[in-house]
């Protein structure tokens, strides 16, 4: 076991972890961030999505080791009240049906945002990789459009 | 309004301790067994059993009595109790009801949550309202019949008296219990039918916890199972020298056939199962894929020994016919993928068990617990979080046995979580199948159909809908004995035999050089001029979806580089027809679009109703193009979504457009229909679009 000092949704956490203990499960045993899911433990479906200095990752393959000062934001901490415009998109277009990969899917969405503040069909295509069983797809791509309108008419 | 004060009252009421008043229905299925089984004071127990509760400060609560596995019965079911009630939606919270033998079927299964709660819903919505009514009337001394009740408010127009249902709950309480309610007018609803999000919707997009694996109670420990490798290996020697190191493991549990690791955390929990060293011993056949595949084209060669249907003389057609088409489609086995891997936390001591975890069959997890560790029914609970899908594999009930074993065994409350590998490796699959299609063809007819299938298990029931309409058919199958197991998985039966059958009509169509939507509306219109036998089908309604999809998406007029297939499908109560587009993108074909016509009758929300249709639709090409499990000595190949292969945005279309047919009728099934016909239409596209007929399951290796 060893402490790590992380930055977790701006602020300053502790924990104690085995070295190789992936970022998914601090962040869900040790903290108490239970809104990044375990879908796959081999980083392909993408419900751990988290961000990692505003990058999209998959905090299952993620050794806390090595997060070393890197700030990491979850779903909690995308937005003061869930007011992130891909939520609001999410909730207007009722995105979700059973709702367990969703969070993942809107930290994917919100990297892709930033870097791609328009993104196009085929941009989309390209940078959401995760995985819906359900088959929320074509609203998720949706949702991701409208949110784009909203932040560039901002 | 009458009441009846007997046991034999459907509708019950009880004031609560806050003044708020409860109301349930008592299901007349279930009286005998309250009869037997409640002690003579049950009234005191009474409390669980409730569809509304109303607060006196207002707040209203309607329990949603099924569980949420995605397919939107958390909205919609309250939706209906809403919409009788009188109450504004945007002020009411839902809550999943307990498991209690008062719901009835508190299931989630077969489409079946809506259509089979629709009509008491209702009622319980309407006899409520009227009982606020009446307390309203008779405090103010006015006829019930000069008040109105809207969002939570009593109405007196001509004064304009109001008083609100918290307010009127204690009074309320007092009142009787109407057992006819008067139903609103359908033309008056002011929910149903209309677009309404998800009441979780919220809690999703912040990542609340909500799920079965957001499980948190104090003193639990998280376990991890090593289950056996392979199908037809047993538990030998287990060394756990080395678990027992890792840092957090706790405890070590054998259970019959598997080995029970429990840790302060997960990582601890997979490292310490991880690290079991076990001997697993081969004591039954381990068995392959590619055996299965040999054997069901042995038995089809040969014939299947079990008649479905049996109309004509297929034999006689065979022989008038100038062409016979005789061809042979695969499918192969799946695993549900659900995204929430399984767990279940187990609390058992003293004689009683508390569970909560994802299960389609709360009751059955019950019944099964109460077997395997000897604890009265009556000493256990079983909750219900919303889940991460279920697809069918949560209508077994190891999950939340095994967790309950762990327990038992380890005197600890326990979350067990599985890895995806294990859900993989341990699921209930849906069967690999294959089938042998034969068609006896005039020059411009078809004249006999003859459909033989063989599966893994049982074997495979059904027939197409051209059963019914021809006047020679024949259906017959065998079952296919294997130790790998099989269970339900979304739209049993119908989701591979729609598939094959209306792949093979389209080759019938082709080589007739009929036009698949027209050919398909002279069986229906055949169907109901002149059945042959019994039809298993309303052939109108079957019309109704086929033309309205003809009309959505402009049936005849192509545009330029896309190509089109086309499918149809009748499964648990409704119909569902598709229309799907699909383009090369070098060279490879992709689903851009589809357009889906349902009749499914009255549509409670639009919005949920709609995602489910589209989501049934992108499931379907996401099996239709992707996964397969092959099995090799016994252990499954495809261990995690690496190999797995699922559907990706890049794979999924751009747009899927969904019309339902207007309709009067009680709801029928949704969550099921529309997945059927997926295949086939994209089949049929895939065909139009390269000539290629692809006879197997998933098509993506084969392009």
């Amino acid at each position: 076991m060893a402490k790590y000092a992380l930055s977790i949704n701006g602020k300053p956490m502790s924990v104690e972890a085995e070295a190789d203990t992936p970022l998914l499960w601090v962040l869900r045993d040790n903290l108490n961030l239970v809104g990044t899911k375990f879908g796959c433990g081999v980083a392909q479906c993408g419900a751990c999505t988290v961000h990692l200095n505003g990058e999209a990752i998959r905090s299952c393959v993620l050794p806390v080791s090595a997060v070393g000062n890197s700030k990491v934001v979850t779903i909690e901490g995308l937005s003061e009240t869930g007011n992130h415009p891909l939520q609001k998109a999410w909730e207007e277009l009722d995105v979700s049906q059973c709702g367990y990969c969703q969070a993942g899917q809107i930290m994917a969405a919100s990297a892709l945002l930033k870097s791609t503040p328009n993104p196009t069909d085929q941009q989309i295509d390209e940078s959401i990789t995760n995985i819906c069983r359900c088959g929320t797809q074509v609203r998720i791509r949706k949702a991701i459009h409208l949110a784009a309108k909203q932040l560039n008419t901002k | 309004m009458k009441s009846i004060n007997s046991r034999r009252n459907f509708l019950k009421v009880t004031a609560l301790s806050g003044g708020g008043l409860l109301l349930s229905m008592v299901l007349p299925s279930f009286e005998a067994n309250a009869a037997t089984n409640v002690a003579p004071n049950a009234a005191a127990d009474f409390m669980p059993n409730i569809y509304i509760k109303i607060h006196a400060d207002g707040t209203i609560v309607l329990l949603a009595p099924n569980p949420e596995i995605g397919q939107g019965v958390k909205t919609s079911l309250p939706i209906i109790v809403a919409e009788e009630l009188g109450v504004d939606w945007k002020k009411i919270k839902v809550e999943l009801a307990p498991l209690d033998s008062r719901y009835g079927r508190q299931a989630a299964g077969g489409s079946g949550s809506v259509r089979g709660r629709f009509a008491e819903l209702r009622k319980m919505g309407a006899a409520a309202r009227e009982m606020f009514v009446n307390a309203a009337a008779q405090t103010w001394n006015v006829p019930a019949g000069e008040c109105t009740a809207e969002d939570g408010t009593v109405i007196h127009k001509s004064s304009g008296k109001k008083l609100s249902y918290g307010e009127l709950a204690a009074k309320a309480a007092t009142m009787e219990v109407p057992v006819n309610p008067t139903l609103k007018d359908p033309k008056d609803f002011k929910y149903i039918g209309t677009r309404i999000n998800d009441v979780d919707a919220h809690n999703i997009t912040t990542g609340k916890p909500l799920f079965g694996i957001d499980t948190r109670r104090e003193g639990m420990l998280f376990a991890m199972v090593a289950r056996s490798p392979a199908y037809g290996k047993t538990l030998g020697n287990v060394d756990e020298t080395a678990t027992r190191k890792v840092n957090g493991v706790k405890d070590v549990v054998k259970l019959k056939n598997s080995v029970a690791v429990l840790a302060t955390n997960t990582w601890a929990a997979k490292k310490g199962r991880d690290a079991l060293k076990i001997q697993w011993n081969a004591t039954e056949k381990l068995e392959n894929s590619s055996d299965h595949f040999a054997g069901f084209k042995e038995i089809l060669e040969k014939g299947p020994s079990t008649v479905g249907r049996n109309d004509g003389d297929i034999d006689v057609a065979k022989q008038n016919a100038t062409k016979i088409l005789d061809v042979y489609y695969e499918v192969p086995t799946l695993s549900h993928g659900q995204m929430e891997p399984l767990n279940f936390f187990a609390d058992v001591r003293d004689g009683k068990a508390e569970l909560f975890g994802p299960t389609q069959v709360p009751d059955g997890v019950r019944n099964d617990v109460a077997e395997k560790l000897g604890i009265p029914k009556e000493n256990i609970t079983v909750g219900t979080p919303r889940q991460g899908g279920g697809f069918g594999r949560k209508l077994m009930t190891d999950n939340g046995v095994e967790a309950a074993l762990i327990s038992a065994a380890a005197k600890s409350p326990v979350q067990v979580q599985w890895t995806r590998e294990d859900d993989m490796q341990n699921d209930f699959y849906r069967p690999a199948e294959m089938y042998r299609y034969r068609a006896a063809l005039s020059a411009t007819d078809l004249l006999a159909w003859h459909q033989s299938a063989v599966g893994i298990g049982r074997g495979i029931r059904g027939d197409s809908y051209v059963a019914g309409a021809m006047v020679n058919y024949r259906s017959d199958s065998q079952g296919f004995t294997s130790n790998t197991p099989t269970g339900w998985w979304r739209a049993p039966g119908a989701c591979t035999m729609a598939y094959v059958a209306e792949s093979f009509f389209d080759e019938v169509c082709v080589e007739l050089k009929k036009d698949p939507v027209a050919f398909r509306l002279d069986f229906f219109q055949k169907a109901k001029d002149a059945p042959v036998g019994r039809v298993g089908y309303d052939p109108t309604k079957y019309k109704a979806v086929v033309e309205l999809v003809a009309k959505m998406s402009n049936w005849g007029t192509t545009p330029a580089g896309v190509y089109r297939g086309f499918a149809t499908w009748f499964s648990f109560g409704s119909y569902a027809a598709q229309v799907v587009e699909v383009k090369l993108e070098n060279g490879k074909p992709r689903v851009v679009k589809v357009y889906c016509a349902v009749h499914c009758g009255r549509v409670i929300n639009l919005s949920g109703a709609e995602n489910q249709i589209q989501g049934a639709i992108v499931d379907g090409i996401n099996h239709a193009m992707f996964p397969k499990v092959t099995f090799v000595d016994g252990a499954v190949k495809e261990t995690n979504f690496n190999t797995y292969r699922f559907l990706r945005m890049e794979n999924a279309p751009l747009d899927i457009e969904v019309k339902f047919v207007e309709s009067d009728e009680a709801p029928t099934g949704l969550g099921e229909p529309a997945l059927p016909p997926v295949a086939a239409a994209v089949g049929n596209a895939i065909y139009a679009a390269t000539g290629k007929r692809l006879r197997k399951l998933p098509f993506a290796e084969q392009l």
